[in-house]
């Protein structure tokens, strides 16, 4: 074992101290030194199991992974929060999902609509009411092009038979409803969630779109929900390579776009957990091949780019390099920028999906360490994707408790610690520079060389910020 | 006032015992009231002498909330005095009918239902107990009393020893009791015998023997009790002497319930099921 390795170690063992023996020996599984030789067994951790009661996790539930994150975003589709109004409510646009329409008339995204869910509902099932719901979603919103039913809690313990209502609608209505059982108490985490959306999206969306024409240029961009503007700065890079994109999953998604992916010549997937389950059905079932890229930061983004690019002809190789030449002065100079204002500084991620592994290039490329990393709720082929990525005795945490956080936090000293909303005013108190990297703390697009601009003013106005030592003092 | 919990197997006669036996009470001049918690909704019908009243659930899903409801629309008045009311719910099949149970339950005590003058409060409750909801009549400060009507049937046996599971949960944490087996005869072999001994394991008492007979029937057809309707009858003198031994009951246990395997030993023993040896 080396020395980064061991120390690593032992400031995981101090910090697990307090913990009572059998939380200890639990959450120990959990937190590991990093070893990107893959020498070492106990530095692989363990993950996608149910958190431990007593300590503070910041998970989601299925609720959240199906509605939050993958079916959310469609913008053609009226997305019901069925049962209690505040499942929907809580959930309602969190993630900053952008999409071009007139909303209330072609496109719903920002729209909150529940079935608002009453104790004679619970009593007597809200089949009826859903049924009710759904005729007078049609009539004021003639040009939805679907539906989602998207389920909570008391939906699934009543045993309400929304597969039913749905199915007799479709007939009525002609357009795809889509009854998605995502009932909260489901699985350990969001997770579950967007494997329950992928499942529906196979089974009701999936094949069913129309493509008018096919070139052999055309890709999908999977696993971008267009937080901030995300996707559409990912699309212009894939075009301008001369790609055809026929489908954004599911940022600034149409329900038609949901339904030709699998008509592309490649999948190209950048959010591997929430979506990879779609992937492969769509390799196994149509033999369409999927890539995963990165596209944070010019280091992986250029990578990115040429991965891609191999995969098609000289014409997209010529282009995509083209590109690349066109584009790096402009990150060259961001670079020149706040290179020297964040050189050397170390962060601290916990986040979930890609980010904490995808965005560590990006930190990499304005002289930024990333020191310690962790999902809320990855599996371990996430985390197998993740050591590679970091250094030795880098700090590795799955379901991290507030407990944990706070008090690595205090031991490595990051400059800036990127987490989620949950965390955000912790870390603020604690006089700790903080970025919440779910959805770009209200900034974005972060993604490609559009994105990449604004990542960098973003870290170093954080890191920067004067407002930290001024907390600080207080004390 | 005494709260008291009535449960069984379905189909057992919960409904028609409970009914006659608090005409019973009533006809020797106590206050009682019948919370039916069963969403058929059949456990006040022989009282009112009609088919069946309006439910809480029922009339709160017609106006939306249960807030809308006024009391005299659900609690109706009928044979001698006694006041009736029924939770209701969905039909089989959809919804919930244990929360209909709990918010029914609910409107009733915050408005006023139990009134202090009252002497019996009887819960007739569904089935078995299938959820919290069913739980509801005995959890904290309602009924502290139950008894389970069976017969020498294996599954009503079997139910009233499953019941005796929940009473025992709920004993632990709160104060409720159990008052004794109710026998309504279905005349199985050696039934009364049978039952006697069900109890005794039980750790409690059968606290009477209802014997089959058809007056019942005749009476129930005509949406009367058989107190009511043919108060000479035999039948009729049984029901006021289970209501007379409810009323003097001080026989209160936290029962003991058994196994299976003991449930199925104890019909062995009475040669109802043959052993497994005996048919191998």
């Amino acid at each position: 074992m080396s020395r980064a390795i061991e120390d690593t170690k032992k400031m995981i063992d101090e910090v697990l101290e307090v913990y009572p023996e059998k939380t200890k020996k639990v959450r120990a599984k959990h937190i590991a030194p990093n070893d990107p030789s893959g020498q070492c067994a106990s530095c692989q951790v363990k993950s996608n199991v149910k958190s431990r009661p007593g300590v503070m996790t910041v998970r989601g539930c299925a609720f959240a992974g199906a509605k939050g994150v993958v079916w959310g975003p469609v913008k053609d589709q009226i997305t019901i929060s069925h049962g209690p109004i505040g499942c929907g409510q809580y959930s309602w646009w969190a993630r900053r999902n952008y999409y071009n329409g007139q909303t209330g008339i072609d496109t719903f995204g920002t729209m909150h609509i529940t079935t608002d869910f009453q104790e004679k509902d619970i009593v007597y099932g809200g089949d009826k009411h859903l049924d009710a719901a759904l005729v007078e979603l049609k009539e004021l919103f003639p040009l939805a092009k679907g539906i989602g039913i998207l389920s909570e809690c008391p939906v699934g313990l009543i045993g309400d038979d929304i597969e039913a209502v749905a199915k007799k609608k479709v007939k009525e209505f002609g357009m795809p409803i889509v009854p998605v059982r995502c009932e909260g108490f489901r699985g350990v985490s969001q997770s579950l969630g967007h494997h329950i959306a992928n499942d529906t999206i196979r089974d009701h969306i999936l094949g069913k779109g129309k493509l008018e024409t096919s070139t052999p240029y055309d890709v999908a961009l999977i696993g971008d929900y267009n937080i901030g503007g995300d996707a559409w700065a990912s699309r212009k890079m894939l075009e301008e390579m001369g790609l055809r994109v026929i489908a954004q999953w599911t940022g600034d998604a149409s329900v038609n776009e949901m339904g030709i992916a699998h008509k592309s010549k490649l999948n190209l997937i950048h959010c591997y957990r929430s979506m990879n389950y779609i992937c492969r059905h769509m390799e196994e079932t149509y033999g369409t091949p999927w890539l995963e890229f990165n596209f944070f930061g010019p280091t992986k983004i250029y990578e990115s780019i040429r991965k891609i690019a191999a995969q098609f002809d000289d014409t997209i190789k010529v282009k995509a390099e083209a590109m690349i030449e066109k584009y790096k002065p402009k990150m060259d100079a961001v670079i020149e920028k706040y290179r020297p204002r964040l050189e050397g500084r170390t962060v601290m991620l916990y986040v979930g999906g890609l980010r904490p592994r995808h965005t560590i290039g990006a930190y990499e490329d304005l002289g930024m360490e990333v020191v310690a990393s962790g999902y809320e709720f990855g599996h371990n082929d996430d985390y197998k994707r993740t050591y590679e990525v970091m250094k030795e005795g880098a700090l590795i945490i799955d379901d991290a408790t507030e407990y944990e956080l706070e008090e690595f936090t205090h031991r490595m000293k990051p400059d800036l610690v990127g987490a989620g909303i949950k965390e955000k005013y912790t870390y603020h108190k604690m006089g700790v520079p903080f970025r919440q990297m779910h959805s770009w703390d209200y900034s974005g697009p972060y993604h490609g060389f559009d994105g990449f601009g604004v990542f960098a003013r973003d870290m170093d106005a954080t890191v920067n910020s004067p407002t930290w030592d001024l907390i600080r003092r207080k004390k | 006032m005494r709260q008291i919990a009535i449960y069984g197997k379905g189909g057992i006669g919960k409904s028609t015992t409970t009914q006659n036996l608090v005409a019973g009470l009533a006809e020797a001049g106590h206050k009682c009231m019948i919370v039916g918690c069963d969403p058929k909704a059949d456990s006040t019908r022989l009282i009112l002498n009609r088919k069946a009243q309006n439910t809480v659930m029922d009339l709160a899903r017609e106006r939306g909330t249960v807030e809308d409801l006024q009391i005299e629309e659900v609690l109706l008045t009928g044979y001698r005095g006694i006041r009736c009311a029924e939770s209701g719910g969905p039909e089989p099949g959809v919804g919930c009918a244990g929360r209909g149970v709990i918010t029914a339950i609910n409107f009733l005590e915050e408005n006023g239902a139990y009134q202090t003058d009252t002497d019996f409060v009887f819960y007739d409750v569904l089935g078995d107990v299938v959820c919290g909801g069913f739980a509801m009549p005995i959890r904290e400060g309602k009924a502290k009393e139950i008894y389970i009507v069976t017969s020498g049937e294996m599954m009503a046996m079997y139910a009233a020893n499953n019941i005796s599971r929940g009473v025992l949960k709920y004993a632990q944490s709160g104060g409720v009791r159990l008052g004794g087996l109710i026998c309504n005869s279905r005349k199985t072999d050696k039934e009364f015998e049978l039952i006697s001994e069900l109890a005794s394991k039980l750790g409690t008492q059968m606290i009477h023997f209802v014997p089959r007979d058809n007056e019942v029937q005749r009476a129930e057809l005509r949406r009367k009790t058989v107190i009511e309707y043919s108060p000479e009858h035999a039948q009729a003198e049984e029901y006021r002497v289970l209501a007379k031994k409810i009323a003097d009951n001080t026989n209160f246990v936290i029962p003991t319930p058994i196994t299976m395997d003991e449930l199925e030993k104890l019909l062995m023993d009475f040669g109802i099921m043959e052993s497994e040896e005996v048919l191998a």
